[in-house]
């Protein structure tokens, strides 16, 4: 048979077809809008290759199958937005302690609160800096694009299992809701089989899981693994995307659905005649402070523009990232708005005319 | 009862318990006359009589048992408060070969954990749940549990439980036994000889029901915790037999082991070949080389369209199939639904952006191209968004021609009459307008080889987008002619 691995799909849907060309065994979800699309093509697609679909009773079962299937030795996933993400957050402490691969895609929405279904960018502080108690990461993707919602989704898992943690896609709810035509990857060879899982047996004792360490010094050394594990992923695995960055004088940091009105501003402004420049992370943890320190010495760059759908949580990343020697603006719209991209522009401008002051 | 009582300890208990820390490997970490150590020693038993240890997993709960792994030789996993069932489910349903016992305590289960545990049960997951109830919370002091009973005193109702504010001790046994999917469900108690071998007795054949297949068991057992309640050992057996047992009443509440079975059920399949033949579109003959490029120079910039009407219309098609034929002729496209709540209202729009450049967003709320109305609401809602010289193309069958200024270009097609009396299917309308749509692009727009190439690309689109349901397919084909027909005719009538 001859196929064409060319298709129209939507966001949310290439995320399930990235995740099961990636081999993911198992989906729990529980509906929310906007990542409903997910669980409906999981639902759809999952049992037609004898694969698992469940539908949870809540977020939190959803998450606790998600590791009962990981401990299992399995590839498995769930997805929500917000408020669900907010309620697996116990649980993403758990995989983080049980050092267990699993992917979550988190369909970003307004809050806080219910809040309402429009897209924002404010679950940044709840995936990147932690989210539930104790000190521990997740590996964070933000696609901008259909394409890549099945590319990350593809990658997420390979990367979640290659350094043994949760990975998150975050993708606001324009990217999940949109249609675009993107090209699909080939199948992966399925040969996951991971030596910590249960039913294993290791010098005659059978393989447990588990996250309690009742002595202080057995904590701490887990908590300095896991520091280390972090430590390794910014050195090696930073990602980010640059777009006219070389001679930019303001450079505009964006992730997302932002990150596309912000190209688009980007060209405008070049049309203008003002060297902007756009700096996309396509991951945010590990935040891009390679790309970002770069314009340190370009000895062009003035500032930096974060623009987000938020009140500004990136923009502490940012500030971080060049240790403050570089004013960071802000550029934001939140409750559902998104900019078009001459507000951008508008506000950019306005920026740069405030420095000149 | 046919299986003998094995004297000393199981092999499916560790020799010395290395996994426990500090100095002493022998014991287990339970409080001297607790019932922990009976029941995981009757597990433990039950497992090696039944041959399944190799593949049981023993789901470890928050509470005094969340270190059961330090005893049992077994996969094991501590899980979150009260998401052993959950956790359970996951593990059962990724590798159906495992044994999966979730062991819990009155908080676990019956307070934070409740949802869980009742709709594991409710699914009937392929799982056995021991239920430790020693009415109250041992772990964490002797705090009142959802089992204490009415009156009773503990730290947090140190005036005893008042069943006008805190309800009434949860009846587990009681609750599930309400569901159609347990297969098992009994109360036993940990107090006389006698009691303790019907504990025995429900426990094999729990661990039994897991080995078979038969579904979800559940097995209660009331047990005491001597040392929270400051009782002797006597004082806490009078205690569970004298006044638990009036409201948690011991017994078999269910047994269908015998009938009930659940089939293995089949691998997943990873097979390259199979997830292609799923996930991947048939190569249709239809659609460019990779390096086709349209040459027609509006598509240099954004063609921004927009597509209004009410749910049914047909408006998120009529847009994917636009968004289809730019697939088809390497067009970099988005199309964008509203979507929810607004959706289910009733209102029903979608915005495509066309493009040979790559599009930053694909939301339009101004500067837009083409407004496509189905109904005069949309009209009116979106009509501010139209460009001065763009065009709105509407249904001039629902409703009437309306007066948006010499600035634009407007075209009326009885779009659903059309489809209703000439196609025979009110659902093809929005291919009526597709056909008018391609008459305004070849006529105003397109150049040269492009005018030629447009309608083949919208039957291509057609085709595509239909392709599972080829009589779906002639008649939109058909909605689609006649679209354009009338279009045409309704341009030459007016150029006349």
């Amino acid at each position: 048979m001859e196929y064409n691995n060319r298709l129209l799909l939507k966001g949310n849907e290439a995320l399930v077809y990235g995740a099961l060309l990636a081999g993911c065994d198992c989906f729990f979800g529980y509906p929310i809008t906007p990542a409903s699309e997910i669980a409906h093509s999981a639902a759809a697609l999952f049992p037609k290759l004898n694969r698992v679909f469940i539908q949870a009773e809540s977020e939190i079962a959803a998450i606790n199958m998600v590791i009962g299937a990981v401990a299992e030795g399995k590839r498995a996933m769930t997805a929500s937005s917000g408020l669900g993400i907010s309620l697996k957050q116990e649980e993403v402490s758990y995989l983080a302690a049980y050092e267990m691969p699993a992917v979550i895609a988190d369909i970003t929405r307004g809050g806080p609160g219910l809040g309402n279904i429009g897209p924002e960018q404010a679950d940044y502080f709840q995936l990147v800096k932690g989210g539930g108690h104790g000190s521990y990461k997740c590996l964070v993707f933000t696609p901008n694009s259909v394409q890549e919602m099945c590319d990350m989704a593809y990658e997420s898992f390979r990367m979640a299992e290659k350094y043994r943690m949760p990975a998150y896609i975050m993708a606001d709810g324009v990217i999940g809701q949109m249609m675009e035509s993107l090209t699909l990857p080939e199948p992966a060879v399925y040969d996951y089989d991971p030596e910590w899982k249960m039913g294993r047996i290791v010098d005659g004792k059978a393989n447990i899981i588990t996250s309690i360490y009742l002595e202080h010094d057995d904590l701490e050394e887990l908590n300095r693994r896991l520091q280390a594990k972090y430590r390794l992923i910014e050195d090696t695995e930073q990602r980010a995307e640059e777009f006219m960055t070389e001679d930019a004088e303001i450079v505009l940091v964006a992730y997302g659905i932002s990150s596309r009105v912000a190209s688009g501003a980007v060209t405008m402004l070049r049309g203008e005649g003002i060297k902007a420049g756009l700096v996309r992370p396509k991951m945010v943890f590990p935040f891009p402070k390679k790309s970002l320190r770069r314009l340190l010495d370009n000895g062009v760059t003035r500032a930096l523009v974060s623009v987000e759908l938020s009140a500004g949580q990136m923009i502490e990343d940012i500030r971080l990232s060049i240790d403050c020697r570089l004013p960071v603006y802000l550029c934001n719209r939140m409750g559902g708005n998104i900019p078009t991209c001459s507000d951008v522009c508008d506000m950019v401008k306005k920026i740069l005319w405030e420095m000149k002051q | 009862m046919s299986e003998k009582v094995k004297f000393g300890k199981s092999s499916v208990f560790f020799d010395t318990f290395e996994r426990r820390p500090g100095p002493i490997k022998k014991n287990m970490h339970y409080c001297p006359g607790c019932g922990h150590g009976i029941l995981h020693k009757l597990i433990a038993e039950a497992i090696e009589y039944h041959g399944i240890q190799k593949d049981t997993v023993l789901i470890a709960p928050v509470g005094c048992a969340v270190f059961a792994y330090y005893y049992f030789n077994c996969g094991s996993i501590s899980v979150a408060h009260g998401r052993a069932p959950a956790v359970g489910t996951g593990v059962s349903r990724a590798n159906p070969e495992s044994f999966v016992i979730s062991y819990q305590g009155d908080g676990d289960l019956g307070a934070i954990g409740f949802n869980e545990f009742i709709q594991a049960a409710n699914r009937g997951e392929k799982m056995t749940v021991f239920f430790v109830n020693n009415a109250n919370y041992g772990m964490t002091g002797g705090q009142m549990a959802p089992t204490t009973l009415p009156g009773q005193k503990t730290v947090t109702s140190p005036y005893g439980r008042n069943t006008a504010t805190d309800g009434f001790p949860l009846k587990v046994c009681e609750l599930a036994n309400t569901l159609e999917s347990p297969v098992y469900i009994e109360r036993v108690a940990l107090t006389t000889t006698a009691h303790i071998r019907d504990a025995r007795k429900a426990v094999f054949k729990a661990v039994k029901n897991l080995r078979e297949r038969r579904g979800f068991s559940l097995v209660e057992v009331l047990s005491p915790c001597p040392v929270n309640f400051k009782m002797s050992a006597q004082e806490i057996n009078a205690f569970i037999e004298e006044r638990m047992t009036k409201y948690f009443p011991l017994g078999c509440f269910r047994d269908n082991s015998e009938v009930a079975f659940a089939p293995l059920p089949p691998p997943p399949v990873h097979d390259p070949e199979k997830v292609r033949e799923l996930l991947f579109p048939r190569k249709l003959n239809i659609g460019v080389p990779k390096t086709f490029r349209n040459e027609s120079k509006i598509f240099n910039y954004e063609r921004r369209i927009k597509i209004g009407g009410f749910g049914g219309q047909g408006i998120l098609s009529l847009g994917i199939m636009l968004a289809n034929m730019a697939k088809l002729r390497n067009f970099n496209v988005t199309w964008m639904p509203s979507y929810g709540p607004e959706q289910r209202g009733g209102s029903a729009s979608c915005s495509i952006i066309l493009s040979h450049n790559k599009i930053p967003s694909p939301l339009i709320d101004r500067d837009c191209n083409l407004l496509i109305a189905m109904t005069q609401t949309a009209l009116e809602k979106f009509i501010h968004e139209l460009k001065p010289n763009g065009v709105l193309l509407y249904d001039s069958s629902t409703m009437k021609r309306p007066d948006v200024g010499e600035d634009k270009k407007v075209l009326g097609i009885d779009a659903l009459d059309i489809a209703t009396n000439r196609v025979g299917n009110h659902k093809c309308a929005n291919s009526v307008i597709l056909g008018a749509l391609s008459v305004i692009l070849i006529d105003h727009y397109l150049e040269g080889e492009d005018k030629m190439d447009f309608d083949r690309a919208f039957e291509e689109a057609i085709i595509d987008g239909f392709s599972s349901k080829p009589e779906v397919i002639k008649q939109n084909l058909y909605a689609f002619y006649e679209g354009k027909k009338v279009a045409l005719e309704r341009i030459k009538a007016r150029k006349a």
